[in-house]
Parts: C-alpha cells; sequence; structure tokens
C-alpha cells in the first residue's frame, strides 16, 4: 500500500547549540572583522585589510599561540596526510587514476600505490598498465588513504595495505567533511550488523560486516552475492541516522552513530527522515553524548 | 522484498511539503518540497482572445524556468532543454478536454476569454521533478482566484468589460479532474515511485502517467533509454493509477486543511 503523507510547511526551529566545552565560539562570517590586534599572524581563511584581520569564511576561529585561523563549517575536502578517503575512480590514465573525493581536484591514485593482486611485489611492467582497467575503472568505489599533498593541494592516494581497496556492496553518504570527526580508527564495525568507514571527505560508506576476514586478493574482489534482508534494514537504518544527525549539525563518529542508531529502533525505518522525529531522535543521542562526557 | 536504501517501500513518497499563496502578485500560487525537489508555481490570469479552433474556451499556456540554483547543469542556457520537454509533457497532460474546466474561463465567445498563464520555477532537483510539478499545478490551480468580470453592452453594440470592485469577489476553479503525475521508475526487475537522484541515476526506463482523481489515466509517456517490456508496462499502470489515488486524497486533504485555517495560518514562505 502506498503511503504518501503531505504536511504544510513548519518554520525551522533553531538548531539549540549544546555548552561547548572550552569556551565559546567564536563564529565568523566572511568580512568579520577578528582582531584588530597586529600581533597575529594571519592562518586558512584570513586575511589583512587596513591592518585588521577578516575573515574570508564563515566558520569558527582557532587560535593557536601567535596564528590564528578560521575553519570553515561547509568546505570541500583539504587533504591532509594519514587520511583515510573514500572515493570514485573518474578517469583511467597512463599510470595512475583519478579519483573524485569532494575536495577541489582529483585527487590521484598511482599505479606504483597499490597492492597486485596475489600480493605481489614488483615492478609495474607494461603489461601492468595496460590491465589496469581490469583492477579498477571508471565508477568504482575504493578507500584509501592519503599519502601526499601535491603544491597544488592534489592529493595523491595509495592502498598499501589489505584493509583498503575497492569496495564492494553498500551504500554511500555524501556529508559535509568537517563534520567527520578525526579519530584513531575510521574502519568501524558497528554491533548492530554493519561497518562503516567515515572517510575524512566527508564520504561515508556503510556495508554489510564481511563474514571471513581474510582477503588474499588484495581488496580488487567484489562480492556480488545478494546481501540478506535484515542487513539491508540495519544499513538503511544506518543511512537515515547519520542524515539525521548531519541535518542537526552533530559530529560524525562510530560513538553517536550507534546512539543514533539505538534511538531510532522504535520508529520505522522511513519515518527517521520525518522532521519531528529525527529531531526528537537527535535530542536523545545529543543527552547520552553529554552523560557520557560526565 | 520492498525496501530501498532509505527505508521506503517501492510505492511510498518521501515526505512533502505543500504551501499555497506564496508570491503575493500572482492569482494563485503553491511550492512543493518532495525531500530536495523544490518547485514554485505561479498563475496569473490574463485577459486575452480565444483560440480560433476553440472560440468559446479559455486556455492554459505553460511555463517552466530551471533556476540555475538547481543544479550546476542549469547554468547559462543549460536549463532550457529540460524546460522545454516539461512544458510539453504539461501540455499533454493538461490536453484532456476534462482536465480543467476552460468553458469557464470564457467572457465574451470569440472575443474575450481568460488566459492562464502557469510558470514553473525550479527550485531545486532532488530526483522525481515531473510529480512535484504536476502537485504544484494543482495546488496552485486550486489557489487562484480569477476576478469576476461583468460585460455591459453599449447602445452602439460595442462592448465593455468591468472588473468587480471587491477584491475577495472572484471565481475558484474547480481542480477535481486535474491530473497528478506519477513517475514510474524501473530498476533492475522492480519499478519505484519517487525516485531519488541515485534511483534515478540506476534506472534505464521510466514510465510517466497522469492520473486523475477518480483513477483515469490522461496519458502516459515513456522516457529513458532503456526498454520496458509490455507486460512490466501493464503492471506499472495498475500501480501508478493506485497511487495517483492515494496522491489526490493525500494533496486534497493537505488543501481543504490549509483553506479551513484561513486568514490565521502562519506563512512560512522562503524564509522559515
Amino acid at each position: 500500500m502506498a503511503a504518501i503523507t503531505m504536511r504544510l510547511p513548519v518554520a525551522r526551529k533553531a538548531v539549540v547549540l549544546s555548552a561547548p566545552r572550552g569556551g565559546e565560539k567564536h563564529l565568523v562570517a566572511p568580512g568579520d572583522t577578528i582582531t584588530t590586534d597586529t600581533g597575529y599572524m594571519r592562518g586558512h581563511g584570513t586575511y589583512v585589510e587596513e591592518e585588521k584581520l577578516i575573515a574570508s569564511v564563515a566558520g569558527a576561529v582557532e587560535r593557536v599561540n601567535k596564528l590564528v585561523c578560521v575553519k570553515a563549517l561547509k568546505t570541500r575536502y583539504n587533504g591532509e596526510v594519514g587520511d583515510i578517503v573514500v572515493g570514485r575512480i573518474t578517469e583511467v590514465q597512463q599510470k595512475r587514476w583519478k579519483v573524485e573525493t569532494n575536495s577541489r581536484l582529483d585527487s590521484v591514485l598511482l599505479l606504483s600505490s597499490i597492492n597486485l593482486p596475489g600480493g605481489e611485489l614488483r615492478r609495474r611492467s607494461a603489461e601492468d598498465e595496460l590491465a589496469m582497467r581490469d583492477y579498477l575503472q571508471e565508477g568504482d568505489l575504493i578507500s584509501a588513504e592519503v599519502q601526499s599533498v601535491f603544491s597544488d593541494g592534489a592529493v595523491s592516494l595509495h592502498t598499501r595495505s589489505l584493509k583498503y581497496g575497492k569496495l564492494g556492496q553498500g551504500v554511500l553518504v555524501q556529508v559535509s567533511p568537517s563534520l567527520v570527526k578525526r579519530q584513531k580508527t575510521h574502519f568501524h564495525d558497528l554491533p548492530c550488523g554493519a561497518s562503516v568507514i567515515l572517510g575524512n571527505n566527508g564520504f561515508i560508506w556503510i556495508y554489510p560486516t564481511p563474514e571471513q576476514k581474510d582477503e588474499e586478493a588484495g581488496g580488487f574482489t567484489t562480492n556480488l552475492e545478494p546481501v540478506p534482508l535484515s542487513d539491508r534494514e540495519v544499513i538503511s537504518r544506518l543511512r537515515n541516522c547519520i542524515v539525521a544527525l548531519v541535518t542537526q549539525q552533530l559530529m560524525l563518529f562510530d560513538t553517536s552513530i550507534l546512539y543514533c542508531y539505538e534511538a531510532s529502533l522504535p520508529h520505522q525505518i522511513k519515518d527517521i527522515l520525518k522532521p519531528e522525529v529525527m529531531e526528537e531522535i537527535v535530542l536523545e543521542t545529543r543527552q547520552r553524548l553529554l552523560d557520557l562526557e560526565g | 522484498e520492498d525496501l530501498r536504501v532509505d527505508g521506503r517501500g517501492c510505492e511510498d513518497y518521501r515526505c512533502a511539503e505543500v504551501e499555497t499563496d506564496v508570491v503575493s502578485n500572482t492569482s494563485g500560487s503553491a511550492r512543493v518540497k518532495l525531500g530536495h525537489t523544490d518547485i514554485l508555481v505561479g498563475v496569473k490570469a490574463e485577459m486575452g482572445t480565444p483560440k480560433l479552433e476553440k472560440p468559446d474556451e479559455g486556455y492554459l499556456e505553460f511555463f517552466v524556468d530551471c533556476s540555475a540554483n538547481a543544479t550546476p547543469e542549469f547554468e547559462g542556457r543549460g536549463g532550457e532543454e529540460l524546460g522545454t520537454e516539461i512544458a510539453n509533457t504539461l501540455y499533454r497532460v493538461f490536453s484532456s478536454e476534462s482536465s480543467v474546466d476552460l468553458k469557464s474561463l470564457c467572457i465574451n465567445p470569440r472575443e474575450h476569454c481568460w488566459v492562464l498563464y502557469v510558470d514553473v520555477l525550479l527550485l531545486e532537483c532532488g530526483g522525481n521533478l515531473l510529480d512535484a510539478i504536476s502537485i504544484a499545478v494543482k495546488a496552485a490551480l486550486f489557489n487562484t482566484r480569477i476576478p469576476k468580470v461583468r460585460v455591459l453592452e453599449d447602445e452602439e453594440g460595442s462592448k465593455e468589460i468591468e472588473l468587480s470592485d471587491d477584491p475577495y469577489d472572484c471565481i475558484r476553479l474547480n481542480v477535481d479532474d486535474v491530473p497528478c503525475i506519477v513517475t514510474l521508475s524501473k530498476i533492475g526487475y522492480r519499478h519505484v515511485v519517487d525516485a531519488t537522484l541515485q534511483e534515478e541515476a540506476c534506472s534505464l526506463a521510466s514510465l510517466l502517467i497522469s492520473v486523475t482523481s477518480k483513477g483515469a489515466l490522461t496519458s502516459m509517456k515513456k522516457v529513458g533509454k532503456g526498454s520496458l517490456d509490455p507486460e512490466s508496462i501493464f503492471e506499472m499502470m495498475e500501480t501508478g493509477k493506485r497511487v495517483g489515488k492515494s496522491l489526490h486524497i493525500a494533496l486534497q486533504k493537505i488543501l481543504d486543511e490549509e483553506e479551513s485555517l484561513g486568514t490565521s495560518r502562519q506563512k512560512v514562505g522562503f524564509l522559515g
């Protein structure tokens, strides 16, 4: 039976900011003066005009000793060495792949930065170049780590570990990179029955937890068997929870996603996207996170 | 198994928000938000001459503008092609005699009639444009208030048109038979209603049917590069009729609810 709900629009309520630890956050908009003190060095997101330090992006001011920078709330992904990213192959070029990672320039995955199937260690030959398309094609999703950042800001990736590589069946959620909390590990196996990869570039990959952990193929074969309905329900619920957290501007990390999942269990999966249910769930999650902190 | 990525079933719509009377200088307007799809429709009633082949009827003119804010592809003239395609679909859907009572739009046969210019503005593209557009057009037509005019005959036989002084003295359109479009996209072996952008990217063929509130089909169109099996077309038609009827019921309910709130309704508009 079709379920069609229509409603009259309701004025949006302002998102309630919980008191942040470490004092009030200094939020600025482009053009706002941060300080007139000339003793500070200008960092990212600021510029100097008439001896005043002015913000060029909308975000929160961060100060480290004498360096003042503005961290924008909604930006493209800026690569840092060691970040985990989830990206989509856009081009197959001569000795590298171009990967789209929600940044200003396409990221680069060099042929020498991937693991060959079978785990061989040898120099890449001309045959490897010709067989590149057999490994990764346009449209494939991969998880990789940032190896280095070029001078123009483009990011060079590598998949030199068994935990990185081509991604199989799952759901991708695209969020703003500033909402993904930096943590020790970004690969989480949630107890509810699915696994999630929180890419620093804002691409979040939810997939069913694989049964066996050994992958001799070096991360390039994908399992295309149909996913059971129970796993799919868990994955859909997680996806809706992440969308709810993002709408209410909550940081994404494994605990917040898990608490949000548990708070959403009494509701049907498709109801989580309704505004009032979303607010209720996220409020409960926020409460639990505050209790956790102390 | 009837489970999509966002938890909906194959025949479920996303949560829709409908608001009418958002643009003050039109005869009727409506704004519909279906998930991430945002459509604004304005109806302006102007006087014109009837068409030669239909001298005692008024008519509707559709114009679709794809705003550059919707997606980057609409920058410059990128949205014109899509706009003309949607406008042609709307003409086809409303080409049936019974959708809108055009005879009520006539003032003087062969001389004067009301022309309803329906302008559709795409504010945001989030998949399933035509369904949202048809819902918005129906809501806007429901909201349209056409001023009452009287025709005065002079002694010499020349006719004068007099507008009534009371601004609230107007005629409303009967939108009971206005059809709504239901887009059924084929993904794999099943078909889904109200596809999101990702689902639209996965579907190779879709069937657009326009259904009235009584379940009658007024037009049908197949879009997409893929092919459709004749049996699946029958199945999709049946699904479309069923979904279309519930869509009309839900829409009428919300329009009546909004109407009953009257002047006490808090207008949300665009800054809400």
